[in-house]
């Protein structure tokens, strides 16, 4: 057939010459559309944006010596404990155990010790960490200035540069003045700000090279922290389990922390809160249904008589439920045609006020909600017209004909 | 001549019941109507000429008895059956027109022609139909609002036709019009009737009822 099925036909034309009412009725679909695609759009740029922020920490795995139960809470989250006392470190030959069983991840050591500093008249505390040299450029990325060259040059992180206005060429002073084992180092760089992170907090520390470091505080070959830089997040499992069967066959040896765990929780709560959200999106749909609903009654009640004489010429009661079925569909349709168009806009909006980029915006896992939304607001306006359709069919068609 | 009746009702009886009582509209009527009769109908306004002809046109059924229309009984039919037989044997004329004012009087001539063939009318036999009643081609774009009495009258008499019916029903055809127009109205049907096909009319006007062959009138549901 060329031309339109006729029921599709009447249902058209009675959309529009209620033009008024139908626009009403659609534009709560296009609300509903509209809350519910931006409001999943918005959840799952979220979760993007921040797993993406986190996945740079999530790809660490920090090996340290197992202290025997307990376990020390983070390594190299900070503060770790004055040299004297700590006899638990991973050897030269547990490192080389490691080395193998990280593969092609890059590992690298690091000593950390927390002492007194003083630049010229201030005075304070801060974290020093000690590692090789050619391990440094891998790690830390330097703002300002660059990676130090001698034994006695160190990098500094952004906090404490402006704490104590340090500049490239700034002396700090490590060491408590009184015992007479004060040390002076240089300031070669100014590192890039990291943020929170599992394997090294640098951005409030003094980076210093590991000769330096060893040579201050001892401790050559003593490592109280190894970390695994993984190429791919998906291997913190697999090189976790060949560490562990390198070095705690007979004994734990070393303990294995992977902030890929971190991570997965707070992805799954981000995605709780989208769920919530589109949840309250989802009532601004239902309030459209009883709107469409309602349409829909008073579209059959008005056409009472109409009904009546398409009855009486032969109209079965199927093609008359057909006909209003196709009405509400036909309003659920451009309701998610306009409903999906203004979600791209205003979501992106929304994405990019609330997340504050839109990176994210164009993929799949993003996009996806503008066409769900609309399946589910058609969904919905067509089974609430349903009722509405069924209850017209049932009219006695004499009835019908004698209503005005 | 014997031949078999088009219609044939036998014992037909409608009670609708109301809770205020049991209100009979007919009461036990039998009564044949052959092939290629002119009937007319008449009665006073609740006499159930009424109710009597909406059975005939299968758009109620009887409480009791039988009514065989073309020889099939009604009474056994499922609602779709009904239907299609209303869509096919039957040609309803309404005092009220009763045209559907969403189509063009062209679309309402075609909508049964469209439910019984599934396909748009290609054979010109709207615009044929149309132009036996005298509705040219230019009004035939206009909707049902567009149109005078008589002219949505005529429409409605192509549609009744649209499909072949054997027989045409007429709800008081004339009441809404003038006399005049009621007049031609008159013709067009008793030009079908001379074409052999069946007319049943109810009316309460005397000058409409001559043109039947026969007159049946009926009161307090009862044929007298």
């Amino acid at each position: 057939m060329k031309k339109p099925d006729i029921i599709v036909k009447l249902a058209v034309r009675n959309v529009r010459l209620h033009f008024l009412r139908s626009v009403l009725a659609a534009l709560g679909i296009v609300i509903g559309v509209v809350a519910i695609a931006s409001m999943g759009m918005m959840g799952t740029n979220m979760t993007l944006s921040v797993t993406a922020e986190l996945s740079e920490m999530a790809n660490v795995l920090v090996v340290s010596p197992d202290s025997g139960g307990g376990g020390g809470g983070m390594p190299g989250m900070g503060s770790s404990s004055s040299s004297d006392d700590d006899d638990e470190y991973i050897s030269e030959s547990q490192l080389k155990d490691i080395q193998r069983a990280a593969g092609s991840n890059f590992m690298y050591y690091l000593y950390s010790e927390t002492e007194d500093i003083s630049i010229g008249s201030d005075d304070g505390r801060a974290t020093i960490y000690g590692m090789a040299e050619e391990d440094m450029p891998e790690v830390l990325t330097v703002d300002e200035g660059s990676y130090p060259k001698t034994t006695s040059s160190v990098l500094i992180g952004p906090t404490l540069a402006e704490k104590y206005d340090l500049v490239p060429g700034n002396r700090i002073k490590i060491g408590d003045e009184d015992e007479g084992s004060q040390q002076t180092v240089r300031v070669v760089g100014i590192l890039e700000e990291k943020g929170m992170s599992m394997d090294i907090n640098s951005d409030n520390a003094i980076i210093a090279t590991e000769k330096w470091f060893t040579g201050t505080f001892g401790g050559e070959g003593e490592y109280p922290q190894v970390n695994i830089l993984l190429d791919d997040v998906n291997d913190a499992d697999a090189v976790t389990e060949a560490i562990e069967d390198q070095l705690n066959r007979k004994e734990d040896e070393v303990q294995v922390q992977d902030s890929s765990r971190m991570l997965e929780t707070v992805t799954d709560t981000v995605s709780t809160l989208t769920t919530f959200v589109m949840g309250i999106a989802g009532v601004s749909l239902l309030v459209a249904a009883v709107s469409i609903f309602n349409v829909m009654m008073m579209s059959v009640s008005e056409r009472t008589r109409e009904n009546g004489i398409l009855r009486s010429i032969g109209t079965r009661r199927r093609e008359l439920i057909k006909m209003f079925v196709y009405e509400a569909a036909i309003l659920g349709v451009v309701g998610a045609i306009i409903g999906g168009i203004l979600s791209m806009i205003i979501g992106y909006f929304v994405v990019l006020i609330m997340i504050g980029t839109t990176d994210y915006f164009f993929y799949p896992a993003s996009l996806v909600y503008v066409p769900a939304a609309m399946a589910i607001g058609i969904i919905i306006c067509v089974l609430s017209g349903v009722y509405p359709a069924w209850h017209s069919a049932q009219l006695d068609p004499v009835e019908a004909l004698q209503a005005d | 001549m014997e031949k078999k009746p088009v219609i044939e009702l036998d014992g037909v009886s409608k009670i609708y019941r109301l809770p205020a009582g049991d209100v009979i509209a007919l009461d036990n009527i039998s009564l044949k109507i052959q092939e290629g009769e002119f009937v007319a109908i008449m009665g006073p306004s609740g006499s159930g000429k009424s109710t009597l002809l909406n059975q005939v046109g299968c758009l109620d059924v009887p409480t009791s008895g039988t009514l065989r229309l073309a020889g099939a009984d009604v009474g056994e039919m499922s609602d779709d059956e009904l239907t299609d037989l209303r869509r096919d044997t039957i040609g309803y004329i309404f005092q009220k027109f009763n045209l559907i004012p969403l189509l063009t009087a062209y679309e309402n001539v075609e909508y049964p022609y469209i439910l019984k063939y599934r396909e748009y009318d290609t054979t010109d036999r709207v615009h044929n139909l149309l132009e036996m009643v005298g509705i040219s081609r230019s009004h035939a774009t206009h909707t049902p609002s567009e149109l005078s009495g008589g002219q949505q009258q005529r429409v409605a008499i192509a549609r009744a036709l649209v499909n072949e019916p054997k027989i045409l029903l007429c709800d008081e055809p004339t009441g809404n019009l003038d006399t005049k127009t009621g007049e031609q109205i008159m013709g067009i049907l008793e030009d079908l009737n001379n074409k052999g096909r069946t007319v049943i009319m109810v009316t309460h006007d005397p000058t409409t009822a001559e043109h039947a062959d026969r007159t049946i009138t009926i009161r307090d549901g009862c044929i007298v």
